[in-house]
């Protein structure tokens, strides 16, 4: 009978020049390259795959805890890692989640979306009031150099244009303006509380600004300002807010067997939505840099850049935007 | 002591709060290891990256970022200063380089499928949770989660819930479903094997003289001199001729094991 270790002799003699050709294969062939790999190839690399299970399984019985089944392992991993990847983001499935996934998700989302709104409007509302009542708690809210100019007949947004170049005051605001939004996405992971707190305190400086400037005679002047890029802003803090209290959600009554797995779903989910809210807010990022600042832009120009812009948004959004948008479909690279 | 189950920690409870019944059960995978369902039936357990070795490529990272901001942003000074630039241009070498150090993980973990130089320099990678590379989804959210990691500073949150989670993840990695693990660098042993193929040594004593000849420098000189006698005298191999200084007869010893090998690797 032939006893274990002249049977692993006899396998590894016949198996040895196989792993070296394979081992050179892996090391010249990088990661990326497989996507570009003919049916043919992408068959040999199954059919290598399952060879390379074949060999391990038996160094495994053979030589257990050996330097040779711990490469084999690596050439396994190295393999699997190959074949097992996200598929290429083709147009169609792009056409597909615009058409498709985002509008699904912004119907799931819309309910929580009134309620951000609701909460918004009633943080406005009470910093309107409390400055109304209180005016000199605008100085928790406002800069002293702010309420120097306001108090002086000037809104702080008139300087802008000239103090910043617009393509750099435009990067600096959609910058600032993506972060808040992922801020409150993000923050939805602290059981939706703080996308309250964020939508609360967003909305009561709205409200308190609001107050002061109307104090002042400057609100019709603010609201000029914000006509242009105002609606889509706030639509997607709204939108970001109403997405971090969905997450917030699937950890608190989870969907999945686990509240990790019903978490990592539901950010997956709604990753799409918050790219589309970043792309957003680029676009109004130019606006508030190029357009808002600039007094010589009339107010009817404004509200069309606005209205427009919201416009766009809500087929976007609503899947409109793409829908009679074809795609060719192509035939597997043979 | 009792030990202390990061499951237990509450937050990331199965929903049913069901603790793992198999946290003492042998058979179980090793609780640091990511258990892969092989695509074959062969399953593979990939060893976790804990905080050290997570924190470790973090700040590999954070110092090629700061430097090629910095130089960025040096440079753009230098040469706006040489050409007596209006100071509003003072942007243009801010802006850039505040884009290399804030875009630095989301750009370079796309483009290199989930292997940073810094992570690549502490041995470690990112994988999904069935050992695959992670997509561009994936990877874009696990980073935009770092506003959150971050909080209060210096990835405290991050770091607690590393230590926290049984998988060594921070919410990024939650939310993406990725997981960083230890990158094995999989090199076959050739000459052992070449010399078991060729019958002239048991895969043991082969993989032993190897792993021995390849440790060498790391062994503490008189224990890898005992082990070299010891592995020679069962190979049966003559000792008597050693001559000069204990440096020297180590050198000796370790040539004696690199002919034995290559000798029985020729056949």
């Amino acid at each position: 009978m032939m006893g274990p270790a002249v049977s692993a002799q006899a396998w590894v003699r016949s198996r040895i020049g196989t792993w070296n050709e394979w081992l050179a294969q892996s090391s010249t062939r990088p990661a990326a390259a497989a996507q570009d790999l003919t049916l043919e190839q992408a068959r040999h690399m199954v059919e290598q795959h399952r060879a390379l299970a074949r060999d391990l399984a038996t160094a495994r019985r053979l030589l257990p805890k050996s330097r040779t089944t711990a490469a084999l392992e690596a050439l396994y991993l190295r393999s699997h890692v190959q074949i097992d990847r996200a598929p290429r983001v083709t147009r169609a499935a792009l056409l597909h989640l615009a058409r498709e996934e985002i509008p699904a998700v912004m119907a799931s989302l819309l309910p929580t979306i009134l309620w951000i709104v609701a909460l918004l409007l009633a943080s406005v509302g009470a910093g309107w009031w409390l400055i109304t009542r209180y005016p000199e708690l605008i100085s928790l809210i406002a800069s002293p150099s702010m309420i120097d100019q306001v108090e002086h007949g000037h809104l702080w947004t008139s300087d802008l244009f000239n103090i910043v170049p617009s393509s750099m005051l435009s990067l600096r605001i959609l910058s600032n303006n993506i972060t808040v939004t992922l801020m409150m996405f993000c923050s939805g992971i602290f059981l939706g509380l703080g996308v309250a707190y964020f939508s609360a305190l967003n909305g009561l400086m709205l409200g308190a600004l609001l107050a002061f400037t109307h104090q002042h005679g400057l609100a019709g002047a603010l609201l000029t300002f914000a006509t242009a890029h105002g609606p889509v802003e706030l639509s997607t803090m709204c939108i970001a807010g109403a997405a971090g209290i969905k997450l917030g959600e699937s950890v608190l009554r989870p969907t999945l067997p686990s509240r990790r797995e019903s978490f990592e779903s539901c950010a997956r989910r709604l990753g799409p939505v918050l790219g589309s809210c970043a792309l957003l807010l680029i676009g109004c990022g130019i606006i508030e840099g190029f357009v808002s600042p600039d007094p010589r832009v009339p107010l009817a120009v404004r509200l069309a850049i606005g209205i427009g812009w919201w416009a766009l948004m809500l087929a976007f959004f609503s899947g409109r935007l793409f829908a009679w948008t074809t795609v060719r479909l192509q035939a597997p690279a043979q | 002591m009792r030990k202390f189950h990061p499951a237990q920690a509450g937050f990331f409870l199965p929903s049913n709060n069901a603790l793992p019944a198999a946290a003492t059960d042998e058979r179980a995978p090793h609780p640091e290891q990511l258990h892969i369902a092989g695509l074959t039936g062969v399953d593979l357990g990939l060893e976790i990256a804990g905080p050290g070795n997570r924190s470790y490529a973090f700040i590999e990272d954070w110092l090629i970022r700061v430097l090629v901001a910095l130089a960025w942003f040096s440079l753009a000074l230098f040469l706006i200063r040489a050409e007596g630039v209006h100071a509003k241009l003072v942007y243009l070498g801010g802006l850039p380089a505040l884009a290399i150090y804030l875009l630095y993980h989301p750009v370079l973990e796309v483009l290199t499928h989930g292997r940073t130089p810094g992570m690549r320099h502490a041995g470690v990678r990112l994988v999904t949770r069935s050992g695959g590379t992670p997509g561009v989804t994936a990877l874009l959210i696990r980073n935009v989660f770092r506003l959150i990691d971050m909080l209060p500073s210096l990835y405290l949150l991050g770091l607690v819930c590393c230590f926290l989670t049984r998988e060594r993840v921070r919410i990024g990695d939650l939310a993406a479903g990725t997981l960083l693990v230890v990158d094995a660098p999989g090199r076959l042993p050739s000459s052992a094997l070449a010399a078991v193929a060729h019958g002239a040594l048991t895969p043991a004593a082969a993989e032993l003289i190897e792993d021995l000849l390849e440790r060498w420098g790391s062994l503490d000189a008189q224990y890898r001199v005992t082990l070299a006698r010891t592995v020679l005298a069962r190979m049966q191999q003559p000792l008597g001729d050693l001559h000069g200084s204990a440096e020297q007869q180590s050198r000796q010893l370790r040539e004696r094991l690199r002919g034995l090998l290559a000798q029985r690797a020729a056949g």
